[in-house]
């Protein structure tokens, strides 16, 4: 992956995969600490001990077309190569949670890419799944979430073609403001 | 336009977005609609297909031609990301293969304006004659 942002986009398809209901989404970046965490939960379906075992196995997949499964191992990769860590917690039935942590100041450290077109792309690829999606850098925050989305646009349906770039502007003019995309 | 940056700026903007959707729905059925899917995983995602969707999201609207534009899974042609399916109304659906955003501007303009097929066909959907 070339940067963050396709990370999640792809790492927030197997919560989606896994009927979740409600995903939270956290990009915490901290200049003076030097990471960036990301942070996924869901309320999906959840993965047994087993499977968890094997997740980060490239040949570990529910897929039936391919073999192979890269978002997780990839996502783990890139987060190690900085010196960071990965975690992945679950319980079948309640749901998951994973975290990557990144150290920011690595030269292979993934630069963040077009987080506000992912986020407006999630929302309104799947205005069923609730996404409460927060970006902080050194503790200020912007968040966003379906239903507030959903409650300002009152009446129109968030995959409508033409509400994708609006709500794109809005995520977009508010993380200008935390400056979070010109940390790289 | 004017600049969206609080909840309340997008309650501004929904009036104006409910007419551009009430004119588009007009006699619209979905079946008379172009649907793309855009493979969006793993391989897809790692070769670029969020931005051919960016691509193809902006410029449909800005070229006036209605269309449901989704995200699918791994189609299983990871050889070929980025993937795209493109279903004229009333045609068997079409998969195009190594979709870059100069290939999505090709194929609007041929195969969705004029039905005029480009390179780049992966065949699957095909039907034989045996099969008929």
């Amino acid at each position: 992956m070339k940067d963050l942002s396709l990370h999640i986009l792809d790492i927030v398809q197997n919560s989606v995969v896994a009927h979740a209901k409600l995903i939270q989404v956290t990009l915490d970046v901290n200049t003076t600490n030097d990471y960036i965490e990301l942070a996924v939960s869901d309320d999906g379906k959840g993965m047994d001990n087993d499977f968890l075992q094997r997740v980060v196995d490239p040949f570990t997949t529910t897929r039936t077309t391919l073999k192979v499964g890269l978002g997780i191992p990839l996502l783990k990769q890139n987060a190690e190569l900085t010196g960071g860590t990965f975690t992945i917690h679950s319980e079948p039935g309640v749901g998951t949670t994973l975290k990557a942590r990144f150290l920011k100041s690595h030269i292979d450290c993934l630069p963040i890419g077009d987080l506000g077109g992912t986020i407006a792309l999630l929302m309104c690829s799947y205005p069923d799944v609730e996404f409460r999606i927060m970006a902080v850098v050194n503790s200020h925050e912007f968040s966003v979430s379906t239903s507030e989305l959903r409650d300002a646009l009152a009446g129109l349906s968030l995959n409508d073609p033409s509400v994708y770039p609006v709500v794109k502007e809005y995520i977009n003019s508010n993380l200008d403001e935390l400056q979070i995309t010109n940390l790289g | 336009m004017t600049k969206v940056k609080s909840l309340a700026d997008l309650k501004k903007m929904k009036e104006t977005l409910q007419a551009k959707i009430d004119l588009r729905e007009k006699g619209e059925a979905a079946e008379n609609l172009v649907q793309i899917k855009v493979a969006m995983a793993t391989c897809g995602i790692a070769s670029g297909a969020k931005n051919v969707m960016d691509f193809l999201l902006e410029e449909l609207e800005k070229r006036g031609i209605n269309a449901v534009v989704t995200q699918t899974g791994c189609m299983g042609y990871c050889y070929a990301e980025p993937t795209i399916e493109v279903k004229l109304p009333n045609a068997d659906p079409v998969v195009f293969g190594y979709v870059d955003t100069k290939k999505a501007d090709e194929i609007i303009e041929k195969y969705i304006k004029n039905g005029e097929l480009v390179d780049g066909i992966i065949p699957v959907n095909y039907e034989s004659i045996d099969n008929k």
